[in-house]
């Protein structure tokens, strides 16, 4: 989703987390809830980045890793290790999704004026699957297409 | 559930329900044109589309409907014939109400008018001037005037649904000279009155020349729920009179015009002193209890029923749903306790949710007559497009089937039936030749077979082509020139994507929708489809349906880590993996079952499992129409109460899987598609036999 590099973004809350090295933020009101780490069923033959299924409150919902599409390493689980419940739309569709995250951080303001676009160069993973770079502070915020990475 | 929004939805959805019963009167008129109910059936079905459509602004229709209703008024009460053609105007008129009620903007302005020429002519024909007013029915005249005493009392919800007792009254007037007395013994007191409710009972004293059927037509829309009574005073004289008689000399009386009898009666009789005012209220009160006894026999069973919306059942169902495995997790907790108390509490719950699983279901099933009663019209409209003579024949309509499965059910079984009427059955010529009779058959019919319900429909016609189908298969490249497909293999070959064996595209088949279109829906409500065609003697497709989509019996097996269910009305059979079948045929995947060789799939190489394999493995047999496989497990875990969820599009491409559901302990379990992994297994058999 290619935009003008002058157009200012609006301003958003966000939940911010770790996976690998990197901080990604997403838009907190998608967030339903962040759990703990609980038993996933592991679903022989699904595609890698959605290899389980949790149970949410009586709802099987499906467990993706984020990490595969972007092409990091997997890591064991560790007492930081959260699965964060987020509702998109996939092909018209409210689909309740679970993404897992090494760390959960905060929510916070991420300012439309900080968001700039993704960079053409420097970067391995597809452009498209991120709608801009935010900033906190010092550090550089991944604002990744949550509904793109689940629909390519 | 209200607001002027509502109402036209309530409206909308009652019309719907008209359509139908309009419908399946005009086709049960079509055979048997004299038949009174279907026509009263059909004419009230018209009046309240017109009556209501006017009251919630669909004007159109209630314009349209209403010269349809005048000419069901005439067949009614002017003895105006029925005939096939207009009958067939009719059935064409019912779809023009649909229309104008459902995409009014797209319709051709002309399309009313057209029609209602149409039968302008075609009650001409029949006799009849559609000008004609129905004046007094020539078939039961009494000889001169009579009178009656009409006594009725609606229902309290009367007015509430829309019945008007003084349009009742005008209409008992315009018969002729009346007098109308009102009955307030059953108006509460102040604070317990609803204003919209109904509370009085009418006597009415009516002269007319007209027969007591014209009086009854007054109250044919309110007929089922109330009280009426119509009595000619001539043959049973008056009660009050004949009590009244017995206390005074009321003879004179007695003679006097009907019309104005009971009023003179009534205030004569307590002003001259013949009768006091006690005594007269005493025959009232002897009346009102006879009233009461005849009201007892006149009242008709109200239709216990209820209309709500499909969203409240399918929250319902899966609150329910979560009830079950709720109460699965507090079973096996209660284990972990020995406690009496607790095992005594667990097993109530158990055995209550287990009745409220029922109950649930059992309100989302719906007798598959409602959907049977639909293809009449089908059959109908097509033998007469294709100059075929058929007949619609069924047989378990009565059968119950989860309403969700039964609506996406009707597209499949259109299809089937015009695949019948279209390429089974012969035409009349063609057939009497054959030695058959001219008129084709099509069956439709329903069967419980265990947690299944079998939906056959057979023609009488040709049967299957099998020349036909496996020269096609051949020309589609579905088939090698040398392959020994056995009957049954051959068959199925109608169901593969693609296949048509119609030479000439017809209007009804062809269109590139095909059986295997048909097939896929089935087996997504997780179900199978079979076909049987002795040659010459016609073929019978056979559906088997699960009963319901939302909760299942399950076998919970273990293989690897992971624990699935396999749905428990595919399960054949278990059988232990012996060493000498596991190890005895290198690379060959089959199991002798007492004679016949059934090819298995050692589910622990499908999924992947990292764990070495159990020692004493099991095989469970699993079936779809005739066809087996055997699945190789660790370990029988035992039946399990099976809510099903659906996967998310994320694992659309898992074809193993046909869902999932929660376990006891809150981990999730998923459900073996077993008509995916027969069909696996069979293409594995079909690689050996081709190897």
């Amino acid at each position: 989703m290619a935009q003008t590099a002058h157009e200012i973004r609006p301003s958003f809350e966000a939940l911010t987390l770790g996976i690998a090295s990197e901080v990604f933020a997403l838009d907190a009101n998608t967030v339903r809830e962040i759990l703990e780490i609980i038993p996933v069923t592991e679903v022989p033959g699904a595609l890698d980045f959605v290899p389980g299924l949790i149970n949410v409150r009586g709802r099987v919902v499906p467990l993706a890793d984020l990490r595969i599409k972007f092409g990091m390493e997997r890591v064991e689980n560790t007492e930081d290790t959260r699965i964060v419940v987020v509702e998109i739309t996939l092909d018209g569709e409210p689909t309740i999704v679970g993404l897992i995250a090494d760390k959960v951080y905060e929510v916070t303001e991420i300012s439309g004026a900080s968001i700039a676009d993704t960079p053409e160069t420097g970067m391995s993973w597809r452009a498209d699957y991120i709608k801009g770079i935010g900033k906190n502070g010092d550090d550089f915020i991944i604002i990744p297409d949550i509904e793109r990475i689940f629909t390519s | 559930m209200s607001g002027p929004g509502d109402a036209a939805q309530v409206y909308l959805e009652e019309v719907a329900d008209l359509l139908v019963q309009l419908e399946e009167s005009l086709l049960g008129l079509e055979r048997a044109p004299n038949d009174r109910d279907l026509l009263d059936t059909a004419f009230r079905a018209l009046h309240t589309i017109k009556g209501s459509g006017a009251m919630f602004g669909f004007d159109a229709v209630a314009g349209f409907t209403h010269h349809l209703e005048t000419t069901f008024e005439q067949a009614r009460k002017a003895g105006l014939k029925l005939t096939p053609a207009l009958i067939r105007i009719a059935l064409a008129s019912k779809d023009h109400i649909r229309a104008l009620i459902e995409r009014p903007a797209s319709l051709d302005p002309a399309a009313s008018t057209n029609l209602l020429a149409l039968m302008a002519t075609c009650v001409g024909e029949a006799g009849v001037k559609p000008s004609v007013t129905p004046t007094g029915g020539a078939l039961d005249e009494p000889e001169g005037p009579a009178s009656w005493r009409i006594r009725f009392r609606l229902p309290p919800d009367a007015m509430a649904n829309g019945t008007n007792p003084l349009r009742l009254l005008d209409e008992l007037r315009e018969l002729g000279p009346c007098t109308v007395v009102a009955l307030t013994d059953s108006v509460p007191a102040l604070e317990a009155i609803d204003p919209t409710g109904s509370y009085l009972a009418w006597d009415v004293i009516l002269t007319t020349e007209r027969p007591k059927s014209v009086i009854e037509d007054v109250f044919i829309f309110v007929i089922n729920d109330m009280e009426l009574r119509i009595d000619r005073l001539a043959e049973e004289p008056g009660r009050i009179g004949e009590i009244l008689v017995r206390r005074g000399d009321l003879k004179p009386e007695l003679a006097e015009a009907a019309a104005a009898r009971q009023e003179r009666l009534g205030s004569l009789l307590v002003k001259d002193g013949t009768v006091s005012a006690e005594c007269l209220q005493s025959a009232l009160t002897e009346q009102k209890h006879l009233r009461t006894e005849a009201g007892k026999v006149t009242v008709a069973p109200a239709v216990n029923s209820i209309r709500v919306p499909a969203e409240r059942l399918d929250s319902l169902m899966d609150q329910v749903g979560e009830l079950v495995i709720a109460q699965a997790r507090l079973k096996q907790m209660m284990l972990a306790f020995d406690d009496a108390a607790l095992r005594g509490i667990a097993e109530e719950i158990e055995r209550l949710s287990n009745g409220l699983r029922d109950t649930t279901m059992g309100i989302r099933m719906v007798p598959i007559g409602t959907l049977f009663g639909r293809f009449r019209r089908l059959v109908h409209d097509l033998s007469q497009e294709l100059g075929k003579s058929v007949q619609l024949t069924m047989s378990g309509e009565e059968t119950e089937l989860d309403k969700t499965v039964m609506e996406r059910l009707a597209d499949p079984l259109v299809h089937i039936i015009r695949n019948s009427l279209d390429h089974g059955l012969e035409d009349p010529e063609t057939r009497r030749r054959a030695g058959k009779n001219p008129q084709g058959t099509i069956h439709l019919s329903a069967t419980h077979s265990g947690a299944q319900v079998l939906i056959t429909v057979h023609d009488d016609g040709r049967g299957l082509n099998r020349d036909a189908i496996r020269a096609k298969a051949l020309e589609n490249g579905l088939i090698t020139d040398d392959a020994a497909l056995s009957d049954p293999e051959l068959l199925q070959l109608i169901f593969h994507p693609g296949f048509s064996t119609a030479a000439a595209v017809t209007n009804l088949s062809g269109r590139g929708v095909g059986m295997d279109v048909v097939k896929r829906t089935i087996e997504s409500l997780r179900g199978s489809i079979e076909v049987i065609s002795p040659p010459d003697v016609g073929a019978s497709i056979i559906l088997s349906l699960p009963l319901t989509l939302a909760i299942i019996d399950g076998l919970l097996v273990r293989v690897g880590h992971g624990r699935y269910v396999i749905p428990l009305s595919a399960v054949v059979e278990c059988v232990e993996l012996s060493d000498d079948m596991d190890q005895g045929h290198k690379g060959r995947n089959f199991l002798n079952i007492r004679g016949d060789l059934v090819p298995f799939l050692r589910l622990r190489e499908a999924f992947r499992s990292p764990l070495p394999p159990d020692p004493y493995q099991k095989v469970v047999i699993v079936s779809t129409g005739e066809r087996r496989i055997g699945l190789v497990v660790d370990e029988l875990l035992g039946g399990h109460q099976t809510v099903i969820k659906s996967l998310s599009k994320l694992h659309a491409n898992v074809g193993t899987f046909s869902g999932a559901t929660i376990l006891g302990d809150g981990s999730v379990a998923l459900i073996l598609d077993t008509a995916y992994l027969v069909a696996r297994g069979q293409s594995q058999d079909a690689g050996r036999k081709a190897a």
